[in-house]
């Protein structure tokens, strides 16, 4: 487990602070001294759980590097509601190119950070899952093969969002979105498409892969910490509803990442050198229905009558990846 | 205008963008009624001084002091309250409830070992009360009354304080150098104790010392008689002098076996009591089954551990030297005892009944005004009497009779009794709604199974009577605390402050924090009311209300 050990301080395991913890103990989100990288006045929707992740992140690197810290992003939601122009919401050394180029920008920051001798300057490309999956796909796994001295960031909210819910290689099967059939009765995405990004980078064996969720901050930043403890390609992929996009209401942002970890459906996991190393375990285990019902992307599924078996395949999903990464705590002498 | 090529405007922060313009809905901090406090005879706030206790060390004297703001009994409480509190904790839901009955103990016990003391900070009122029965009632009202600024004299008829904590419970649940200790506490704040003194005349005793109110909690000493038809030489007490003589020189002669007639707390301990007194049977006889029983289910439990035989369905029809008969009863329909006719013998050398108490009220024979009815004082909702000046509480007022209610009643009647003295209306402050367990964010919460205090081994009990339940020790009564879930009232989690995707939580320090009253505020400038905080406040402290356009 990447976290610390349960405490029994009323909920400091997993509430964001704590008056009863140690400062030290407590989370980067709890200090007043945290950088607020992605600060107030963004024009991210209500809700945002994209906006919450990159704080998360950014100021757990923040923390970790001194402040010596510089950011690449790619285009998308992060980039568009952060910085329209003249205005920007970044209060790190921040850069913008283009969609399908921020692990390749990254990458020559480290390069020219390399060749300026400036090796105490870290260096994080990130972007959202349409220019990490698909569109900068290729700049990524040359930035793993090469090794390059990056922790590439994915806030991973499952389309794109930005120019109006599109499929993108992280949909999950079942989700409506504006390209997915938008008519008739099966409007959701095909079963048996899209990629799983996490396990991709574990594939090149890179020094350090993670997943996470806007849900559990002291997991997520303790994966930030631990990323930034390592050199070379480092990937962590961040689950972040998209409220807008999965017709989900605001406030449920942090519950329906929850519920994502939850039901199996988002496992969450870090590995070493393309090796599983620790798995979060679910704590309250959930049927995926109740997660599935808080979205309207998968309201067809519950009309009149319900598409039971499309519930079921996805259930199947969140059954096969609690084997696979053994997400549930074994039964003692069961 | 020296700008690279295509810029025109200056680099600004998002700061500039107001977004709090988005919002439909606020979010608002507020406070909640947790259930132990709303459940809680003496009005305690036990979400309060639990918060205090939790942080430990210097945290304790806080909470304790916090306790000591509504009741002037924690090591007591600790020890004979029936904490509906525990039943009403929204814990239980999760996994137990918490044991706020041994925090109370041990914040009781740490008082009396450290010697903390309270004082009356109020100026001098230079007004006189009288309190009739140095009770749990009585000895609260004076309490409450000192600390209020009043010149506060109690009386009883018997020769130690106490009342029925002395007189009716048992050592094995209240030893009594804790009383003593708790009693004295309240006497240093300047009360006039007054005891062998039996106030037979209040209103001559009112008008001729002059004194400007009564508090009477005179209790209910008296044990019920039934009528139940005996031999000569049947030996049949009553549960409350039974009691009463364990104080004495003399312990009461019950024999080797022993029958006791009724189904409450009393019932169970003299049943008890007679084990310990060196009873080899000790028979409660009971008319209905063990779910209509009023005892409380750990008493029972207990009595049953130490070897006290129950028997359901039964009455006394006979009493004979060494025998009693008993007859089988039924439950009709209505759950009401019918006689079956059925009898059996049952070998008895004492039978006791403990069949309820009354109040002993001739001192209020010649008083205009008083109404008695059910052999109760009938008092308004400020505990006055019919006759002004003259307020009552405790067991001789219609409530429920427990220790913890009559505390609650002094308490209660300290207040009235001080707006009347200064000529105004003492009103309630409003309640908070109630802090219900679906208000709660129960995910932030660790699971976390509740210590059990140590019970003294069988053995040793029945046969002595040493306090049975002891305390918790420092680390576990920290760790009990702790696990209070601090329903609807916020305990600096900082969850909002982090989970806000845009930073509109400011946390409040120093100055701004006392000022507020709380750790946190809105930034309402930029907040964009999408709810997250008050969805994942733990504790339900945040509450989203309509913006009005």
């Amino acid at each position: 487990m990447a976290h610390r050990p349960v405490k029994f301080f009323q909920v400091g395991s997993f509430a964001v602070g704590n008056r009863l913890l140690e400062e030290d103990e407590r989370s980067v989100q709890a200090g007043v001294e945290r950088t607020n990288a992605l600060t107030k006045g963004h024009r991210a929707c209500q809700g945002c759980g994209e906006a919450l992740g990159a704080r998360y992140v950014l100021d757990a690197a923040m923390r970790a590097t001194e402040g010596r810290l510089i950011a690449a992003n790619a285009t998308g939601c992060l980039e568009v509601f952060s910085t329209p122009y003249p205005e920007s919401s970044w209060q790190v050394a921040w850069l913008h190119s283009l969609f399908g180029n921020a692990p390749a920008v990254a990458s020559g920051i480290a390069a020219a950070l390399k060749a300026k001798g400036r090796t105490d300057v870290r260096v994080i490309g990130q972007g959202g899952d349409g220019g990490t999956l698909d569109i900068g796909f290729a700049c990524l796994s040359g930035m793993f093969e090469r090794g390059d001295d990056v922790l590439y960031v994915c806030y991973d909210n499952e389309a794109y969002m930005n120019t109006g819910v599109q499929r993108s290689g992280a949909t999950p099967p079942a989700a409506r979105t504006a390209t997915t059939k938008p008519v008739g009765v099966e409007p959701g995405n095909a079963f048996g498409q899209g990629k799983n990004a996490a396990l991709i980078a574990m594939a090149h064996e890179i020094p350090y892969v993670a997943t996470a969720t806007v849900a559990e901050l002291h997991d997520l930043e303790a994966k930030v910490e631990r990323a930034m403890e390592l050199h070379g390609a480092r990937y962590l992929h961040v689950f972040v509803p998209c409220p807008l996009g999965w017709g989900a209401e605001s406030k449920d942002t942090i519950r329906i990442a929850r519920l994502a970890k939850e039901t199996g459906l988002f496992p969450v996991f870090e590995a070493e050198h393309g090796e599983v190393v620790s798995v979060s375990k679910i704590r309250r285990p959930a049927p995926v229905e109740e997660y599935l019902r808080l979205q309207r992307r998968f309201a067809h599924l519950f009309g009149d009558p319900p598409r039971t078996d499309v519930i079921e395949r996805l259930q199947a999903i969140a059954d096969r990846n609690i084997r696979r990464f053994g997400l549930l705590e074994e039964e003692a002498a069961a | 205008m020296n700008k690279p090529f295509a810029i025109t405007l200056d680099v600004g922060s998002s700061l500039a963008n107001k977004t709090g313009s988005w919002r439909t809905e606020r979010p608002v901090y507020r406070d909640l009624l947790p259930p132990c406090n709303h459940a809680c005879p003496a009005g305690e706030n036990i979400q309060a001084w639990l918060y205090e206790a939790e942080e430990g060390g210097e945290g304790y004297e806080r909470a304790w002091r916090k306790l000591m703001e509504d009741n002037p009994f924690p090591a007591i409480m600790g020890r004979v309250c029936y904490h509906p509190c525990e039943t009403a904790c929204n814990r239980a839901e999760l996994d137990s409830a918490v044991g706020i009955n041994s925090v109370e103990r041990f914040l009781g016990d740490e008082a009396i070992t450290q010697g903390w003391t309270v004082t009356a900070d109020a100026a001098a009122s230079g007004k006189r009360v009288l309190v009739v029965g140095a009770g749990p009632s009585g000895l609260s009202a004076a309490y409450h009354l000192a600390r209020l600024g009043h010149d506060v004299t109690v009386r009883d008829a018997e020769e130690h304080s106490g009342g029925m904590m002395r007189y009716g419970i048992p050592r094995y649940r209240l030893p009594r150098e804790i009383l003593d200790a708790e009693v004295s506490r309240i006497l240093s704040l300047g009360v006039t104790l007054e005891l062998g003194v039996k106030v037979d005349d209040v209103l001559g005793a009112m008008h001729g010392e002059g004194f400007d109110a009564v508090f009477l909690a005179v209790g209910a000493h008296i044990g019920k008689r039934a009528y139940v038809p005996a031999g000569e030489a049947a030996r049949i007490l009553d549960a409350v002098t039974v009691l009463h003589s364990m104080e004495g020189e003399e312990q009461p002669l019950l024999g080797r076996r022993v029958a006791v007639y009724g189904g409450g707390n009393t019932a169970m301990d003299v049943a008890r009591t007679a084990r310990r007194l060196g009873a080899t049977e000790a028979v409660v006889v009971y008319r209905r089954t063990r779910d209509r029983m009023p005892a409380h289910d750990f008493e029972v439990e207990e009595a049953e551990e130490e070897g006290v035989r129950m028997k359901w369905l039964s009455t006394v029809k006979r009493a004979e030297p060494g025998l009693l008969t008993i007859e089988r009863m039924e439950l009709d329909e209505t759950g009401f005892p019918q006689p079956t006719g059925e009898l059996e013998e049952l070998e008895a050398d004492a039978l006791v009944l403990a069949l309820g108490q009354e109040s002993d009220l001739a001192l209020l024979d010649d008083v205009p005004g008083i109404e008695v009815s059910d052999g109760v004082v009938q008092v308004g909702r400020n505990l006055m009497t019919g006759h002004p000046g003259i307020f009552a509480g405790g067991d001789m007022v219609p409530a429920e009779r427990t220790v913890t209610v009559a505390v609650g009643h002094g308490k209660k009647a300290a207040r009235y009794i001080d707006a009347w003295l200064r000529a105004g209306v003492y009103e309630p402050p409003p309640k908070h709604g109630l802090a219900e367990l679906e208000a709660l964010n129960t995910w932030y919460y660790a699971d976390a199974p509740r210590s059990l205090q140590p019970t003294l081994e069988l053995a040793r009990r029945s046969s002595t009577f040493e306090e049975v339940v002891s305390g918790l020790d420092e680390t576990t009564a920290l760790f009990e605390a702790r696990r209070c879930l601090s329903c609807g009232n916020c305990f600096d989690c900082d969850n909002c402050f982090g989970v806000c995707p845009d930073n509109s939580v400011i946390k409040l320090e120093g100055r701004d924090r006392e000022a507020a009253g709380r750790g946190y505020a809105f930034d309402y400038d930029f907040c964009k009311g999408c709810g997250i905080c008050a969805a994942e406040c733990p504790c339900g402290a945040i509450e989203m209300v309509p913006e009005t356009v």
